[in-house]
């Protein structure tokens, strides 16, 4: 089972790293979008920082939802899911496994570039490293749920506007909190509380989003 | 037991038994309904910070409650639809989905009517009229998924996983969204100070509330009525109730 889990990460990862440029591209959406706010507003240091947390978290959050379709739509449509779904171990083990290859390949990358964005926004650098663990805590939060969105699009036609709509109210909490850990931090404040309510999120979702999406997977392979 | 549930809810029979509760829902979802707006508009007392619009709180308030109320009846439908494939329960989250989001809507035009007079503005980041709005939304993404996929077994079960999350994710997003605003806003904007409500107040409420409950009974069986025709038509009890016409 463990082996499973282990080969279907590396395969995951080894299938994106031979497709590099795509690769990129969440990554250079969000700091697209991140760089369009300053331009749109007047760029003074205070106006900067006081919507920085927003404007980071939600391209972040928008980057992850455009990233989501490449978690199962290929192995859909090349048929591999089917094979998983064949395969003798636990459906949801499998799910896991990809989500994690997912969060390797977007949420992490994200992580990383954040600070840099949070320079562009002219944030302190304790928000900056706030922003940071937020993001780190966050977004695979956003992966998990987004596999379950995922899993019930996958087959639909035209199916991104669809899973926006049913992924994004789902979101919310994660950006409540991720949000105003940064905001709470720029002022100085202790940001324990909203750190510990994502981790809780976090162990959550990683706990009950893979049941939810293994289920998923067989009500769209069932058609 | 198990055979009488088949029986009980294949939507043959069921379209016979609702025939003869729809009108008595109907009729006691009026009276009740007119008698509680009579004593909320016309008997309760005036509020004294308030004045006359607090009033609209015999709308607001049941509807409020209504919506959260049709996102567990349909869960719970999606979720007996999904274990025990029960095609009527299907039907009846599918029926349901719109009649909550209207409540949704109805209840945040009039929390924003309300509003105006009260905070000055129709649209204040209230906690609970933000966490009504995301209700909405949930009811939204409930629907569009029903209607995106085309065949009906399947529609039902991913809808239904849906409304399941959507449940497991309603507490978060409440709380979240109340704590969200008493970090941002404070006690500045909604915390008019409420006295315990006036028991002349409290009955025409909860008569607004049994009424409202009523009323969905009644629409959820006439729309879950014609969901059973429209996916039953090329059944043949539906063919037989056609010929009979």
């Amino acid at each position: 089972m463990l082996n499973a889990f282990y080969h279907l990460l590396i395969r995951d990862l080894r299938l994106a790293l031979r497709n590099r440029h795509e690769l990129a591209n969440p990554l250079i959406f969000f700091v697209l979008v991140v760089s369009l706010f300053p331009l749109a507003v007047t760029p003074t240091a205070e106006a900067l920082q006081s919507m920085a947390p927003g404007v980071i978290w939600v391209s972040a959050l928008l980057a992850v939802l455009l990233s989501l379709d490449r978690l199962f739509k290929q192995d859909y449509d090349d048929g591999s899911l089917d094979q998983l779904m064949l395969s003798p171990n636990p459906l949801m083990i499998l799910v896991f496994a990809k989500v994690i290859a997912h969060w390797l390949l977007t949420g992490l990358p994200l992580v990383i570039v954040a600070p840099l964005l949070g320079m562009f926004m002219s944030l302190p650098a304790d928000a900056v490293s706030v922003l940071v663990y937020s993001l780190l805590l966050g977004t695979p939060v956003l992966s998990l749920i987004g596999a379950i969105g995922v899993s019930l699009t996958v087959a639909v036609n035209r199916g991104g506007v669809l899973l926006s709509l049913i992924v994004l109210p789902l979101y919310i909490p994660v950006l409540i909190f991720g949000a105003n850990a940064v905001d709470v931090a720029a002022d100085g404040l202790s940001v324990k509380g909203q750190l510990t309510f994502l981790a809780a999120m976090l162990a959550l979702a990683a706990s009950l989003a893979p049941l939810a999406t293994a289920v998923a997977l067989r009500i769209t392979a069932s058609r | 037991m198990w055979n009488w549930i088949q029986r009980f809810s294949s939507p043959k029979h069921f379209y016979g038994m609702s025939a003869m509760i729809i009108p008595w829902f109907a009729i006691s979802a009026l009276l009740i309904g007119v008698y509680g707006l009579y004593l909320g508009l016309f008997v309760a007392p005036t509020d004294y910070q308030q004045g006359e619009s607090y009033r609209i709180i015999f709308v607001h308030v049941p509807a409020a409650w209504m919506s959260l109320f049709i996102y567990m009846v349909m869960a719970t439908s999606a979720a007996i639809g999904l274990i025990w494939q029960i095609r009527l329960a299907d039907m009846v989250a599918a029926a349901s989905a719109p009649i909550g989001a209207s409540f949704a809507f109805l209840a945040l035009v009039t929390g924003s009517l309300w509003g105006k007079p009260m905070w000055g503005a129709y649209w204040v980041w209230d906690a609970r009229l933000t966490s009504e709005l995301i209700l909405l939304f949930l009811y939204f993404g409930y629907m569009a998924l029903q209607s995106a996929i085309d065949d009906q077994r399947s529609a039902d079960k991913a809808s239904g996983l849906l409304a399941i999350v959507g449940v497991v994710n309603i507490p978060i997003i409440h709380y979240s969204v109340e704590w969200w605003n008493t970090l941002h806003q404070g006690a500045t904007v909604a915390k008019l100070d409420k006295p315990s409500m006036h028991i002349d107040m409290l009955i025409p409420l909860l008569l607004m509330a049994v009424a409202f409950k009523l009323f969905y009974g009644a629409v959820v069986l006439v729309r879950t009525r014609n969901e059973a025709l429209y996916r039953d038509r090329n059944r043949r009890w539906v063919r037989e109730l056609i010929e009979k016409l």
